[in-house]
């Protein structure tokens, strides 16, 4: 068989197969498109149908009987603001200190010339491998006088070994060792160097790890959960935790018809309520996707 | 780390003294973080010792008394001891089994989408539901579950079936746990990999296409061993952490009808810590999930620096 002939051959059995190959894969690629955007879209037009249809399952695809009565109901209550502007303060105080506190820590770890580089490296992964467990971070928490504060949302848990050892892995291989003696000759101090010239350089991981740290702070409850009390100091997701999760028995206070449309309009809230607190995160994200992607790639090289 | 033999030379010449006067500036940039780990980290495991004592409040740590083992006993002759390592061994490993799997084969076909548009649409899609907070997660699984008004209850009904009450049951706990997991994060999970396939040689296609190779079998002889390394570690350090599944999920799809399935190591600790004031007892159990935690990673972290040459440390 002459060469020529095989490579024609093989040209004509391998678009067959791969058509076939195509087609099963954008139809699964299809399938799974809709069973990830769904539930989301399904949400939003719910979040402004007529109730009653939402309940009696007429809405799937369209809504129906349009009306903002859900959004509202939500302007008026007062928790749900105190929430969002408690959050909004945590993400950036939060991720503000995040930074300042992890970021200058990774570098100074990332030199070959810190005097006791190994103690202080086992020092940051230690945690990573034992922890104190709830009660006695409690205890300790308690102890400091932060309990029930503003600031024991964005301290005490601001040391992150991940995020450091990102940035440690960032530094060591884009700050050479030498940009500091160069620095130098220019007479500039250590702690000049690293604000004037280190950190201009290092705009990609500083960015990764505020991404983090702000949709972390968004997104999270455990803190709250075990430390606050105040409901002035309530974050979004905690309110968000009462009505979505929390009120499962309230609709058995009225009966009958009363009930019904008590309970439908209770959904109605949730779903308007879940609109409200998911969508600034979720238009942020295309926005600044190519740094969590980067991310993810600093995230598995190793220091 | 690696880099060390080419300073010793340069260390062995500088002494303790000047060795911390030359890193001060970099003490400094380590001190905001060493205080408030010292303080929130290290000061608690110091705390642990109530573990071994009759903790009160108004005795504090040091002045509590000894109880020796007492604690630890009592978990372990307890109903909840074999109920809640059971529930979080078969909520952990049922998690691994799905969620470690499915990103890598979205990986593999995200790499053989050649519609950039559709790929670009695809992946976007698949990454937003990472961006839910776990409490709008499982909002959204008890409106959509609710036999009487949710959206699966319509849509199963369609098909003729009627949707039992699945977040009180304590069989389908898991299932709802692990695929509404699934459905969040095997997207994001899959990032991963696509990026380390995007670094494939692409003369290995032109080779293989050469060869007669066609979508399929590049897919398997090219792709897969090609994400292997990664899948391994990946599924290495996942087996690391069989024994702590997260609270925050489980404690909030948790109700008193699906409790028997639904009560994990971590959702106990809190109830009976904060919820009950059971502190010596909670810190107890706490301490040896911790145990059991750290001789896990530690053999995992053997295992993967035995196999390559990553480890965590």
């Amino acid at each position: 068989m002459s060469k020529a002939k095989a490579v024609s051959t093989n040209r004509v059995k391998k678009s067959r197969e791969d058509w076939i190959f195509d087609i099963i894969l954008y139809t699964i690629g299809v399938l799974l498109i809709i069973i990830t955007l769904y539930p989301m879209y399904f949400i939003v037009i719910a979040s402004f149908s007529d109730p009653a249809a939402v309940s009696n399952g007429q809405i799937m695809f369209l809504p129906k009987g349009v009306n903002f009565k859900g959004y509202k109901q939500l302007a008026s209550y007062a928790k749900l603001w105190t929430g969002y502007r408690n959050t909004i303060a945590y993400v950036i105080m939060g991720t503000l200190v995040t930074l300042v506190v992890n970021i200058p820590a990774s570098y100074a770890l990332s030199r070959k010339h810190l005097y006791g580089r190994k103690f202080f490296t086992a020092f940051y992964l230690i945690p990573m491998f034992f922890t104190g467990g709830l009660i006695p971070t409690y205890l300790a928490v308690q102890r400091f006088h932060l309990l029930d504060t503003f600031w024991v949302m964005v301290v005490p848990f601001s040391v992150v070994t991940y995020y450091i050892i990102v940035g440690r892995t960032f530094f060591n291989n884009s700050i050479p060792e030498d940009l500091w003696e160069a620095a130098q000759l220019d007479g500039c101090g250590y702690l000049g160097f690293f604000f004037k010239i280190v950190l201009p350089l290092s705009k990609a991981v500083i960015a990764v790890i505020a991404l983090w740290a702000a949709v972390g702070q968004w997104n999270s409850y455990f803190n709250a959960l075990i430390y606050i009390r105040s409901e002035s100091l309530q974050p979004l997701q905690i309110v968000l935790r009462s009505i979505l999760v929390g009120n499962q028995t309230m609709s058995a206070m009225s009966t009958g018809a009363a009930a019904v449309e008590a309970k439908q309009m209770a959904d109605l809230i949730k779903y308007a309520i879940i609109v409200v607190s998911s969508a600034p995160i979720m238009c942020m994200y295309p926005l600044v996707q190519k740094y969590f992607n980067q991310g993810v790639m600093l995230g598995s090289l190793k220091g | 780390m690696s880099a060390n033999h080419s300073k010793t030379k340069k260390k062995s010449s500088i002494g303790f003294v000047e060795g911390v006067r030359r890193s001060r500036p970099l003490y400094l940039l380590m001190l905001p973080s060493i205080i408030i780990f010292a303080l929130f980290t290290y000061y608690p495991m110091y705390g642990i010792v109530i573990a071994f004592k009759n903790f009160t409040p108004a005795d504090g740590i040091m002045g509590s008394s000894w109880a020796g083992l007492k604690y630890f006993k009592q978990y372990f002759n307890s109903y909840q001891f074999g109920l809640t390592i059971k529930n979080t061994i078969i909520i952990s490993l049922y998690t691994i089994a799905v969620t470690f799997p499915l990103p890598v084969i979205m990986g593999l076909l995200v790499n053989q989408m050649k519609a950039q548009k559709f790929k670009k649409f695809f992946q976007v899609s698949t990454y937003l539901p990472h961006f839910i907070s776990t409490v709008v997660m499982a909002g959204m699984l008890i409106l959509f579950l609710s036999p009487s008004t949710g959206i699966i209850a319509k849509l199963v009904g369609l098909l003729g079936f009627k949707l039992p009450n699945l977040m009180g049951s304590a069989k389908a706990f898991p299932h709802i746990y692990v695929w509404s997991e699934a459905w969040q994060h095997v997207g994001w999970d899959s990032i991963l990999y696509i990026a380390t396939l995007s670094s494939v040689d692409p003369t290995l296609y032109e080779a293989a296409t050469m060869d007669g190779a066609n979508k399929w079998h590049k897919m398997i002889h090219i792709d897969v061993p090609a994400l292997l390394p990664t899948a391994t570690i990946m599924f290495i350090m996942r087996m690391g952490s069989v024994m702590s599944v997260g609270f925050e999920k489980v404690y909030l799809l948790q109700n008193t009808l699906n409790s028997t399935s639904s009560e994990i190591i971590s959702t106990y600790v809190y109830k009976m810590g904060l919820v009950s004031s059971q502190y010596s007892l909670s810190a107890a159990i706490g301490l040896f999930n911790n145990i059991i935690n750290l001789v896990l990673l530690l053999a995992v972290n053997f295992i993967s620096s035995k196999m390559s040459d990553t480890s965590l440390i």
